[in-house]
């Protein structure tokens, strides 16, 4: 018994020492748990914290409303409007066409469709989601909300959608918006305004929605949303509303534009109007023009061949990327360098047998009369615009001295304009030649600018500036298309103020002979007359006709017998009243003939409108043109307008 | 009278160790609440779970050890058997071989070897006269290794592991020599390799990703990795009962099972980590003190292997859940969801008690 109890309490000895042992163990291991969680929970609580918040919290960003674009009466011409828009994240999907299969079978989705959304997926990432139809109706967007659930990663979104109302008048001047690219993204990250951009997915791509971009997209608003694992919004913690973009209030008034879209009928060319003493644009017409609301959804590739293959070049944007020869528009901005240079001052005058020649030579610069104009002084060569005595006075000028002083008109460089891409055109000297085509300057060059032909090219825009700048007695006021902007929150409207641009110290007696030779131009005897005819306010113009293919010497050129688009271009400047002008303007009608004829009714058309509210009677406004039968046939490879390699591209 | 029945009921039912296992309990139903999205379902059959497990403590406190040694032998063999059923007709869930269907319920062998290989162990020593020799020890091993090894090929990593330590720590409180428990370690060290290589690959990838979550931070990496933030982001207080936005919000996997600790880290903060610990370290010194007093071999060294073993399965838990040890599968005593796990667990509490409450007065 003694031994057993002895044996039992020794047995018991060595149990509670191991025992001990482990409660020591047991103690220790959870010191380490105490010090884990310690660190954890205590020292680096702040660190957990926040990627507890960031798994948590979601920032999304709320686009705002894009400003709208209204004429100077306020007719809407680009505004936002809400559509529920069918649209696929291809990341998401095994297989796309069977999906767009299944879809189809309870929403439409044609082949058109197709065609764009395959278009716009090579476009964009593969984890953004992708319109495959847009413009759904209320039924069509309830019927597959029903079936939602058996298409993941395809979705109903509700879209701000942007509509211009008028859709193919004033086109190239609004412009449009399109889908972000690679490109505009760059461009944003560059201009560090991508932030803002979080959300949005259209940037304006041409026209004033391009140039105005900044003002018309607003700042992006903020949501703070709860989000579980899956990424659904639980609720929302805090928001920041957006600021909607600035309205745009043109100068333009479109009932203007139409009546001189109109008065273009079917016929390719450009007319651009300014208010010589503001600079602000009244009108500005690329014909033909174009439905700036099939780009806004992304563009498909049948409607995208059709206008970018047409020989008539919907797209491009004429008045600032079309350049022509001024031809004679080009004879007042010589005539007063004349003046100014104190050569031709009256009494001088001439006497035009039909041609010029240059000393030594017996080439023989032909005037568009062939049996000449007899005696002729500065306004009367203006007038009846006598090439002979523009020959003479450019010779003698010489190529700088002209150039130098027309340059002031605007030629031969950008205007500063409110839409982008703008052409500089070309005032020619010696030392470009030299640059561009390694020859020396021959004097029968100087004699042809003198007429505006040769190397001169102008762009529509610029040549409506420089007869704004003549009317307005040397003074260049900037143009530009955009009066005011007005924030779309409080109604504030900021007015552009009129720019000086440049300033001419012209003689008010030089002005005056050549404003006067180009009111005679629309008087009986001069090339325009019929323009002035029951006017009632006085016109100062000046019509050009600009070749489009060389004719030889001795050879005759016959409006009626030549293929369409080989016949020249027409061309006409005006400004009126001539004693205290409120619009100046510049038209060309490609291929028109001559310019008196072919656009000058348009001229006059916007002249009496803008100045006496009068609209155009309806009957003349088709007849000015006879096509040829064969007109579409047969089409030369010198298309015009003369364009540059890097053509207009969306 | 009624006095009597309560006094009769409650005889053999340990206080102290009671009421701490009620106040964890009580918990438990609180965090479950909680990680179940506030399922009242959830939380019922929480309850169920803890009746049923609280009705077995009490009749398992009510026979006496001598009783219940009986048993060590026959549950071994049958758990045994079970196993060997299982690893030949065992159905297949996520993978691993666990479940024996037998007619209308299924059977988790592994659970019952819980408690079976530490009883059976405790019988054997108890059966051998004087100080153990090293075959004794040897024999002990076999019976170890017998069932481990089974549940070792299902795969059930977590489970084979706590058992090799629950009875283990009978072989460690029978008094195995030191020098072969450090051999015995050495030895371990050195068939690490072959170990590796007879892991299973999701195995084998959940060791390495212990020592880097963010090899897969999306995958293997997920549970761990959001487990942390959730314990991290509960700071010293606690974001409030309810108020977890990583478990709230479905960060947090398997929240209602393994992965509770997180839960509850979050909402009670470091304080109520601690007192947390707090009544699991008082269970555990009651339960050390069970078997420090208990007055025959086999009552001493199961009271110790079953105390030690709530140790092992606490701290494996809350070591896997916060990121110290590798995510083996063991679910938080008393806190996780899960019916049995609970029963055996309180059944093992039941045992204590009926250690404790059965003493004789020994003359002294």
């Amino acid at each position: 018994m003694g031994a057993e109890l002895r044996n039992y309490l020794h047995e018991q000895y060595y149990f509670r020492l191991r025992l001990g042992f482990t409660a020591l163990v047991v103690l220790s291991l959870f010191a380490l748990l105490t010090s884990r969680f310690y660190y954890l929970q205590v020292k680096q609580y702040n660190h957990y914290q926040t990627l507890a918040e960031n798994n948590r919290i979601s920032l999304i960003p709320i686009v705002p409303n894009r400003g709208l674009i209204l004429d100077k009466n306020g007719v809407v011409l680009a505004h936002n409007f809400f559509v529920y828009t069918l649209e696929i994240t291809p990341s998401k999907i095994k297989d796309l066409e069977a999906t767009i299969a299944e879809i189809s079978q309870f929403v439409e989705i044609s082949s058109l469709d197709r065609k764009r959304f395959n278009k716009l997926r090579q476009e964009s990432r593969n984890f953004e989601s992708v319109p495959i139809r847009t413009h759904l109706n209320e039924v069509e967007a309830a019927k597959f909300a029903v079936n939602h659930y058996r298409f993941p990663g395809v979705e109903i979104k509700s879209r701000l959608f942007r509509h211009y109302p008028l859709g193919k008048l004033g086109a190239h001047m609004v412009g449009y918006i399109g889908r972000i690219n690679d490109k505009d993204l760059a461009d944003l990250e560059k201009s560090g305004d991508l932030s803002n951009y979080k959300g949005s997915d259209h940037i304006g791509k041409s026209g004033l929605e391009q140039f105005y971009e900044r003002q018309l997209h607003g700042t992006t608003g903020s949501q703070q949303v709860e989000v579980d694992a899956d990424g659904h919004a639980v609720r929302v913690l805090s928001s920041n509303a957006p600021i909607p973009g600035d309205d745009l209030i043109l100068s333009a008034d479109s009932k203007l534009q139409e009546i001189a879209e109109t008065a273009f009928g079917d016929r390719r060319g450009a007319l651009v109007a300014i208010n010589p003493k503001t600079g602000e644009v009244l009108s500005y017409v690329s014909q033909p023009t174009f439905d700036p609301n099939l780009f806004v959804g992304g563009i498909d590739t049948e409607n995208w061949k059709l206008l970018n293959d047409s020989l008539d070049k919907p797209l491009i944007n004429r008045p600032l990327r079309g350049i022509y020869p001024p031809g004679s528009t080009f004879k007042p901005f010589v005539a007063l360098a004349g003046l100014e240079a104190g050569k031709r001052t009256p009494p001088f005058a001439i006497h035009d047998a039909g041609f010029f020649t240059l000393p030594n030579s017996s080439h023989r610069y032909r005037d568009w009369k062939p049996s000449g104009h007899g005696i002729v002084d500065m306004q009367r060569a203006i007038t009846i615009s006598c090439d002979t005595f523009f020959y003479g006075l450019a010779m003698e000028l010489g190529i700088e001295k002209l150039t130098s002083f027309v340059r002031h008109f605007g030629f031969g460089r950008r205007s500063d304009f409110d839409i982008k891409g703008e052409i500089e055109g070309l005032l020619p000297t010696p030392e470009w030649k030299m640059r561009r085509f390694k020859q020396p300057w021959y004097p029968g060059e100087t004699v042809i600018v003198g007429i505006g032909q040769g190397y001169t090219l102008v762009t529509p825009l610029q040549l409506a500036q420089a007869t704004a700048i003549l009317a307005n007695d040397g003074v260049a006021m900037k143009p530009h298309l955009v009066a005011q902007i007005q924030n779309s929150l409080t109604g504030k409207r900021h007015i552009a103020p009129p720019v000086v641009q440049d300033k001419i110290t012209l003689n008010p007696g030089n002005i005056d002979i050549v404003r006067r030779g180009m009111v005679d131009v629309t008087l009986p005897g001069g090339t325009a007359a019929s323009i002035g005819a029951n006017a009632g306010y006085n016109i100062a113009a000046k019509t050009g006709t600009a070749q489009v293919i060389g004719i030889r010497q001795n050879e005759k050129y016959n409006e009626h017998t030549i293929n369409e688009r080989h016949r020249d271009h027409a061309l006409f400047i005006a400004f009126a009243p001539a004693e205290d002008p409120q619009i100046a303007l510049a038209v060309i009608v490609e291929n028109g003939g001559h310019g008196g004829s072919a656009a000058g009714p348009i001229a006059r058309k916007v002249m009496d409108y803008y100045l006496l509210g009068k609209l155009p009677n309806v009957e003349t406004a088709k007849t000015d043109v006879k096509k040829p039968a064969n007109a579409t046939g047969n089409t030369p490879a010198t298309t015009q307008p003369l364009v540059p390699e890097e053509e207009f591209h969306d | 009278m009624i006095s009597r029945l309560f006094h009769h009921l409650v005889k053999h039912i340990d206080a102290f160790l009671m009421t701490c296992l009620l106040f964890t309990l009580l918990a438990s139903l609180f965090v479950l609440y909680s990680a179940s999205g506030q399922s009242f379902e959830r939380v019922y059959a929480h309850g169920i779970n803890i009746a049923v497990a609280l009705s077995v403590l009490w009749v398992v406190a009510n026979i006496p050890p001598n009783q219940l040694e009986r048993f060590a032998l026959p549950l071994y063999l049958l758990g045994v058997a079970l196993l060997i059923g299982v690893a030949l007709f065992g159905t297949i869930s996520h993978g691993a071989r666990r479940w024996l269907n037998v007619g209308i319920i299924h059977i988790q062998p592994s659970e019952i070897m819980r408690i079976a290989l530490p009883m059976m162990l405790a019988w054997y020593f108890s059966k051998r006269e004087g100080k153990p020799k090293a075959s004794h020890f040897a024999f002990g091993g076999l019976l170890l290794a017998i069932p481990v090894a089974l549940i070792m090929k299902q795969p059930d990593l977590g489970t084979s592991l706590l058992i090799t330590a629950s009875g283990f720590f009978i072989l460690f409180l029978a008094g195995l020599n030191w020098k072969f428990l450090l051999g015995g370690i050495t030895l371990l060290a050195g068939l690490t390799p072959v170990f590796w290589s007879m892991l299973h690959d999701y195995q084998r990838r959940r060791i390495e990703i212990l020592f880097d979550p963010t090899q897969d931070p999306l995958g293997a990496g997920y549970h761990t990795i959001q487990a942390i933030i959730a314990i991290g982001s509960g700071g010293s207080a606690g974001k409030g009962w309810l108020n977890g936005t990583q478990t709230q919000l479905d960060f947090l996997p398997e929240r209602t099972t393994d992965f509770i600790f997180a839960v509850f880290s979050e909402e009670f903060g470091f304080l109520g980590n601690m007192l947390l610990l707090s009544l699991f370290s008082l269970i555990i010194i009651r339960g050390l003190m069970i078997a420090s007093q208990a007055q025959s071999t086999f009552s001493r060294l199961l009271a110790g292997s079953i105390t030690l073993t709530f140790f092992t399965y606490a701290f494996v838990n809350m070591g896997m859940v916060s990121g110290i040890l590798p995510v083996v599968g063991v679910p938080l005593p008393l806190i996780s969801y899960g019916g049995t796990s609970m029963v055996m667990l309180c059944l093992s509490f039941g045992i204590l008690m009926s250690i404790q409450t059965h003493k004789k007065l020994v003359a002294t």
